[in-house]
């Protein structure tokens, strides 16, 4: 039966989650369900799994840009019902990945990916720059301080050998959050790439009864900064509304997050930080927070050349010094975080100093200390 | 044709990367509303702002979460793009895909939304962007009956779980992430929908401590593979290693000459507790003091495997910055058999106490890791009824301000001041 307007209900079906994964997997993938021994990279973008059984699972990893059409996506299908008897797998990443069961396959796979012009970029794997974990900025937010797929875009141009190569110390993973609310989750990534306001917010008295919860507004703000207030409308009616107290503000959005009468975002006040040094894995050192070491680059679209050429620096710094399997931040710690900015150009500035919550954590408490171009 | 000039735009069809906006403009050849969508894009470009307005509450009867709404703020010159929600369908478990499935989910999007989608959202669901509020009834019902297939979560609620890749293709899964996501998916599926937490709640299963899905960043539950016995040597591959016939961590260095294999300086130094040595040519691990850190295994997956007795560390409360500062998940339960066969008990009874408590002292917007941070770890194992251990902190804290509890102190605190007067004049 099709869908009856009239009656949506009729035949409902509901809280049925989604398909189930097995019904997914190649066989080679279900016939080897942890039995995997071990893998290899052939080649960057070409991985090998081994199995007990003997078998084999030959993996092609491609980029993408994460907002895609379901043209491409019908193009990814092409592609795998041609050469991976119809079945292909996203990473975390936001790569795609083409299996194949045997080696003779997979020649075939890159030729024909590489025959489609940029579409399908081979690569992302080892010690190298893969995709970049991102959110979606001008495209589909309303919060946003700066955009998520063109900044992406214009870095990965740039950074473009780093995902065809494993020529790096160690991986490094690259997110981008178009603001403090961090969809994509940047705060442990190797190079955050993160929107912010400069901004406080405007209060739109015209519009805030009815769109707002005021006391809801006001416990938004984590600093206080938002308190109770009267205004007189042009039309001389007296309402209730909020002020700001700008020389508190941190300019995290929270307010309008809860208040669509409160906007932020603002052309000149918006741009971006960039945060670096994080990691997840637990691999040698525990997992790391980013740190902030350029608190603002401005929004330069189409293509964001500042925040490129920051970016590109500490990745050459990196590349250049750090130890092999080292990962961004565990060189920064090792060589001290005064070397760091040396190392990598940038200057440092008050606003890399913490004055939030458990900041005094971050200042340092001892004589030991590296004499660097900073200390005049 | 195009509606709508895009010199701004333009730009970002050059270079090496794929290009979203040659994308977009081969979509819009079949689906117009893709023009407005560059032409407000174009907009932002220009202004330097977006142009989306707040997004106001729509989704399917009955649920709570899925569906965003967003509306654009000049819908005037965007018309194709006035209303345009997004539909969030809960991926299947690590994001392997049957084609013919997915190019059932292209021709119901072709024929009820923009076209447009993004493979995949943050937190992992497969996401659809941009439709009106008429079409989201129809896209769901053909999704349910038509494909199986059901929404994903949003709002305070429990978001869409996601797991690592696991057993389904690496060597290194301690316990089957996919089938832990999946069951737990099913479970809670009211919880996924209904929204009825304070805020969101994540759960990411990782299959070791590499941590594949962010899951210690990012989830207010994370479980993450490990073992307890002995990692499993190899000592001939170790061997062949040592002689440079294997490429270190699966020739992930392949692109640049770091010179020979040197194990002393790339493992055995590197290993965060140095308790590796080589003994005449055989490499030892004194197990006791691994912390399971995954670094030696990853550079010699061939020779190094890990042990036999796995199961998962749980994890609790990891969020971003939002609003108190970022919050790792702070270890829990050491060691914990994660058992499809009965049906995650363990890890169910926890689940629910922790929920349990959270919907019951949360505050409102309040993420579960704030919860324990402003009433305490100890409160916290306290409730969960979980015995304090050494391995719930790093160190022992540095100030004395225990909160002792009454019981705890002999004689209690009733006291008599008159009684204390009479031995301690004033
Ligand atoms: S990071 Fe912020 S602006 Fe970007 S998509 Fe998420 S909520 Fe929207
Ligand atoms: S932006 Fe943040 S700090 Fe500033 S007023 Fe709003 S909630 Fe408060
Ligand atoms: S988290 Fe571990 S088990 Fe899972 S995919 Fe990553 S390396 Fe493999
Ligand atoms: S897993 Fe880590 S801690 Fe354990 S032996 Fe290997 S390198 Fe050392």
């Amino acid at each position: 039966m099709a869908y009856d307007p009239n009656n949506p209900m009729a035949d409902r079906i509901t809280d049925i989650g989604p398909p189930h994964y097995e019904q997914m997997f190649p066989p080679v993938i279900k016939n080897n369900y942890g039995k995997w021994l071990y893998h290899e990279i052939l080649q960057p973008g070409v991985l090998v799994h081994v199995s007990e059984t003997g078998d084999e699972c030959y993996t092609v990893r491609v980029g993408s840009a994460r907002l895609i059409s379901i043209e491409h996506v019908r193009e990814l299908c092409d592609i795998a019902d041609k050469h991976c008897g119809g079945y292909l797998r996203f990473t975390t990443r936001n790569n795609v990945e083409f299996m194949v069961d045997s080696k003779a396959k997979v020649k075939p796979l890159l030729d024909d990916l590489a025959s489609r012009g940029n579409k399908f970029p081979v690569g992302g794997t080892g010690a190298g720059v893969t995709n970049i974990v991102h959110t979606q900025g001008w495209v589909h937010c309303h919060t946003p301080a700066t955009d998520a797929s063109g900044v992406v875009k214009a870095v990965m141009d740039e950074l473009f050998e780093y995902f065809t190569s494993m020529s790096l110390p160690a991986q490094v993973r690259i997110a981008l959050a178009c603001c403090l609310n961090m969809c994509g989750a940047v705060h442990a990534s190797d190079i955050a790439i993160l929107g912010i306001h400069r901004k406080p917010p405007m209060i739109d008295h015209d519009t805030i009864t009815g769109v707002c919860e005021l006391p809801l507004a006001i416990a938004a703000c984590p600093l206080g900064a938002i308190k109770p207030a009267k205004a007189t409308l042009a039309n001389g009616d007296e309402i209730k509304t909020v002020s700001v107290n700008a020389e508190r503000c941190m300019f995290c959005g929270n307010c309008y997050t809860m208040c669509p009468s409160m906007p932020l975002a603002d052309p000149e006040g918006d741009g971006i930080a960039i945060l670096v040094g994080g990691k997840v894995s637990n691999s040698k050192s525990a997992p790391k927070f980013s740190k902030l070491v350029i608190p603002y680059l401005p929004n330069h679209p189409p293509r964001w050349p500042e925040v490129v050429q920051s970016v590109k620096k500490i990745l050459v710094a990196y590349a250049k010094n750090a130890n092999k399997y080292e990962r961004l931040g565990e060189w920064a710690e090792r060589i001290g975080w005064e070397k760091f900015f040396e190392a990598c150009d940038i200057p440092f500035t008050i606003k890399s100093i913490d004055d939030y919550r458990l900041a005094y954590n971050t200042w340092r408490t001892t004589t030991q200390f590296k004499f660097t171009s900073h200390v005049k | 044709m195009a509606k709508h000039a895009t010199p701004l735009l333009d730009e970002l069809e050059k270079g090496p990367w794929p290009s979203f906006v040659t994308d977009l403009k081969r979509q819009a050849e079949k689906s117009p509303q893709c023009w407005d969508i560059l032409g407000q894009m174009e907009l932002s470009y220009k202004d330097r702002i977006t142009h989306w307005k707040h997004g106001g509450i729509v989704g399917v009867f009955g649920y709570g979460g899925g569906i965003v709404g967003r509306y654009s703020d000049s819908p005037d010159k965007f018309p194709g793009v006035a209303h345009f929600h997004t539909v969030r369908l809960n991926q299947p478990s690590s994001k392997f895909y049957r084609t013919d499935m997915l190019r059932k989910v292209c021709d119901i999007w072709e024929k009820r939304g923009s076209g447009m989608t993004n493979f995949h959202g943050s937190t992992g669901d497969l996401v659809l962007l941009g439709t009106t509020t008429d079409q989201l009834e129809p896209l769901f019902y053909q999704m349910t009956h038509e494909l199986n297939w059901d929404l994903g979560g949003s709002g305070s609620n429990l978001r869409t779980p996601s797991c690592c890749l696991g057993k389904a293709r690496c060597e290194y899964a301690c316990y089957d992430t996919q089938a832990a996501c999946y069951g737990l998916t099913m479970k809670y599926q009211d919880e996924i929908h209904r929204p009825a937490f304070p805020y969101k709640f994540k759960f990411k299963f990782s299959g070791c401590p590499n941590d594949c899905v962010a899951s210690i960043a990012r989830s207010d539950l994370s479980v993450i593979g490990t073992w307890r016995d002995d990692i499993r040597i190899d000592q001939a591959m170790v061997k062949k290693y040592m002689a440079g016939e294997i490429p270190a961590e699966g020739n992930a260095h392949g692109s640049r000459n770091w010179g020979k294999f040197d194990i002393q300086k790339e493992v055995i130094n590197l290993c965060p507790t140095g308790c590796m040595s080589l003994d005449g040519g055989a490499l030892k691990i004194d197990n006791a003091n691994c912390t399971r850190c995954m670094h030696c295994i990853n550079v010699m997956p061939r020779a190094l495997r890990p042990g036999t007795d796995t199961g998962a560390t749980i994890l609790c409360g990891a969020k971003a910055p939002i609003l108190e500062g970022a919050q790792f998940a702070t270890m829990i339960i050491p060691f914990m058999k994660i058992d499809p066969e009965n049906e995650f008990e363990e890890l169910v009874e926890l689940i629910e106490k922790i929920w349990d408590w959270w919907m019951e002292v949360g505050k409102n917007r309040e993420r579960v890791g704030e919860t324990m941070q402003r009433l305490g770890l100890p409160t916290f194992l306290e409730v969960m009824e979980l015995d304090p251990l050494p391995q719930h902190v790093k160190e022992p804290r540095s100030n004395p301000y225990v909160f002792w509890k009454e019981e705890e102190v002999e004689g209690g605190w009733e006291r008599n001041v008159k009684e204390f007067r009479k031995r301690h004049n004033m």
